[in-house]
């Protein structure tokens, strides 16, 4: 009972002392609301109108024909001419266009060699005089942009002939399931919930203990009757809260704006939510006890910070990473979140399907507060 | 037999190399109020810590109240309170919502919090800024606001640090009131400070110096045992008389009073204004007279002593 009034007594304080500090107060709307519009409008993977320069040796109507084709796929849009490919090229070094075509002056005999043009069957002879009709010169550096550009190799042919295009059986039929118009916000939201509250939630909570130091609180802190375990629950509890504000804002943003669909139960959204949210102001908590000043505390969040960002799959997918980064992500509560809440919003999926999830986000915090406790001494040596 | 509160024997505590405390032993009776007079460095803010039970001691034992530090400071916590040198309640929060708070840490709760809050804000004259923010408010009262969070809970032993080193005289003869009110009501105080007519208020006084007391007793023994006796001269040219005083033996210090000259003389000197008058450096006019001594002369004398030993 007295300890349920001491955590209370902390709350109380805690949240008084957060509705003064405007700034902070100020920051746990404005934080989820900028990042969000900013990253769900600024974040995309699907490259478009990528800046390009055409060579012409030809100088031929095919020439021209080939670029306008080129530019209609969307992928790339030409910007400059250059008479040569050294200039093409030092305007490739020079960062004014990421790739350059380049149309060879036998463009048309290469055309009409082309097999995909089909006129009759290729002669054996003509297979292996058979060259590709034109040529990229990509800045590679980028392998996003690379694989762009790259996906125009296979750009079909016939349009340049107004001829219908050939409409060959593809290998494979893929069906995209949960985000059919492959729109990137719809993977970056969820993700924004994982990044945003993982910054938030370590960040207040690990300037927490700190403060009372730096202030010298806690002196008078601990010469009272409160235990290590009730300072730290009275201490996380208001940000608990705020990390709920924080979701809510994000999530109803991203559908009102970006048309992301909350498919899920709530009700197991706000479960796994709540665990990370513990889990994240634990890690803050630890965080508290190691630093001896807010600048420590706060260096110790950004090194935190970024390979949840990086490492957990919001930005890169998981499984492109090497094995010993996985084994990495795996310790951050924020992967296992971002499994969780692209799981609930995106795809419907039960929670208890991904017990291992949460059983993890649940250790993290259960071992998160014993470390924490432990590592909070009442005494000054 | 007398009740004592504080008990501590070979006490000391070192920070690395430093010894902050040395072989410190203390004797503490109930319902008085006893000092710490040292100055900054002396080893008092470690002391208290070490008697609150915020520092483990490195040596030496400590029984605070029958409890045994530092294995029972966990229980030793509700019995005492401590006014720390900083202020350490939240600027950030009102005078009520400070005591409001510490009341509840103490597990005080519905009309007993709200009359002792009450109580409090009487005693201690915070009715007026009761609303205000800590942070905005004199050295004053929030040296009041700070002994009324330290009493809140009734402790039978108080602790403050350097409590009146932010406040005016005027407030600091009030808080001193309000100590022997609390003494009164059967309350132990320890207090440390570097002021002399602060050390002279209390029952009981230890001299500090690097982390070893010096003397201590009432401030009265102190006096009449320091072993010295005082002549003031009022000389021409104090400040040339005293460089050469002081390489005179038997003669311990010599500190400048404006145009006088405060001379601490061993008490083995039988009579201190003549063996003055035949040293050769006192001119004939100059006036020479025995004095009472001051809680100063024995922090002096004490300290200096220790030093030439």
């Amino acid at each position: 009972m007295k300890a349920l009034s001491r955590i209370g007594a902390i709350f109380a304080k805690e949240l008084r002392q957060l509705r003064r500090d405007r700034m902070t107060f100020g920051m746990v709307v404005m934080i989820p609301l900028i990042q969000l519009l900013l990253f769900g409008f600024a974040i995309n993977t699907n490259v478009r109108h990528i800046p390009a320069g055409v060579v012409d040796q030809s100088g031929s109507a095919l020439g021209r024909v080939l670029a306008q084709t080129a530019q209609a796929t969307g992928v790339v849009s030409f910007t400059e001419h250059f008479s040569d490919v050294g200039e093409a090229q030092a305007a490739i070094a020079a960062a004014r266009v990421r790739a350059v075509l380049i149309v060879p002056p036998d463009v048309s005999q290469r055309l009409a060699r082309h097999p995909s043009l089909g006129f009759g069957r290729p002669a054996a002879t003509d297979q292996e005089v058979a060259r590709p009709v034109a040529q990229w010169l990509v800045d590679g550096s980028d392998t996003i942009v690379a694989s762009a550009v790259r996906g125009l190799r296979n750009m079909p042919l016939l349009e340049l002939l107004d001829k219908p295009p050939n409409r060959s059986t593809p290998t494979f039929e893929v069906t995209l399931l949960y985000n059919p118009e492959q729109r990137s916000a719809v993977n970056i939201v969820p993700g924004l919930v994982a990044t945003i509250l993982t910054m938030t939630m370590i960040m207040f909570t690990s300037a927490a203990i700190v403060r009372e130091r730096e202030h010298g609180n806690m002196e008078m802190l601990i010469t009272t009757p409160v235990r290590p375990i009730e300072l730290m629950l009275g201490k996380i509890i208001p940000y608990v809260f705020v990390g709920a504000v924080q979701v809510s804002i994000i999530l109803a943003l991203g559908h009102l704006v970006f048309g992301v669909p909350v498919n899920g139960s709530r009700w197991q959204l706000a479960a796994a939510t709540l665990l990370f949210i513990c889990a994240s102001l634990t890690l803050g908590l630890v965080i508290s006890t190691i630093a001896r000043s807010q600048l420590q505390s706060m260096q110790m969040t950004i090194f935190v910070l970024l390979p949840s960002i990086l490492l957990s799959g919001f930005m890169f997918p998981y499984d492109a990473m090497p094995l010993a980064a996985q084994y990495i992500a795996e310790v951050l509560p924020a992967t296992h979140f971002m499994r969780l809440v692209r799981g609930v919003v995106l795809r419907d999926v039960e929670i208890l399907h991904m017990s291992g999830d949460l059983l993890w986000l649940a250790l993290f915090t259960v071992g998160g507060l014993i470390v924490a406790s432990l590592r909070f001494k009442k005494r000054l040596d | 037999m007398t009740d004592w509160v504080i008990r501590a024997e070979g006490l000391a505590r070192n920070f690395g190399e430093v010894q902050a405390v040395k072989s410190l032993d203390l004797a503490v009776p109930r319902a008085s109020i006893y000092g710490f007079l040292g100055p900054n460095g002396s080893g008092k803010t470690t002391a208290i810590r070490i008697l609150t039970g915020l520092l483990s001691p490195s040596a030496g034992s400590v029984t605070v109240l029958g409890h045994r530090l530092p294995a029972d400071a966990e229980r030793l916590r509700l019995k005492i309170g401590y006014m720390t040198q900083r202020f350490s309640l939240y600027d950030d929060l009102t005078v009520l919502e400070n005591l409001g708070f510490v009341a509840s840490i103490y597990g005080l709760r519905g009309r007993t919090r709200r009359r002792r809050i009450d109580e409090l804000l009487d005693t201690y004259r915070l009715h007026k800024v009761a609303t205000r923010l800590a942070g905005g408010m004199s050295g004053g009262q929030r040296q009041r606001l700070s002994l009324a969070a330290a009493t809140l809970h009734h402790p039978e032993l108080l602790f403050l640090d350097e409590p009146t080193s932010a406040v005016d005289p005027e407030n600091r003869r009030e808080f001193w009131e309000q100590l022997f009110d609390l003494c009164d009501q059967g309350t132990t105080i320890l207090v440390s400070t570097h002021y002399m007519d602060e050390a002279e208020r209390c029952h009981r006084l230890a001299i500090l110096e690097s982390g070893t007391k010096r003397v201590d007793g009432t401030p009265e023994e102190l006096m009449r045992n320091m072993g010295v006796q005082v002549v003031e001269i009022a000389a021409a040219n104090p400040r040339r008389l005293k460089e050469s005083l002081l390489s005179v033996e038997g003669i311990f210090s010599a500190a400048q009073l404006g145009s006088r000259l405060r001379v601490l003389v061993d008490d083995a000197i039988d009579d201190p204004v003549a063996y003055l008058r035949q040293q050769s450096m006192v001119a004939t006019y100059d006036a020479l007279e025995l004095v009472r001594p001051s809680l100063e002369d024995v922090f002096v004398t004490s300290t200096a002593k220790r030093r030439a030993a």
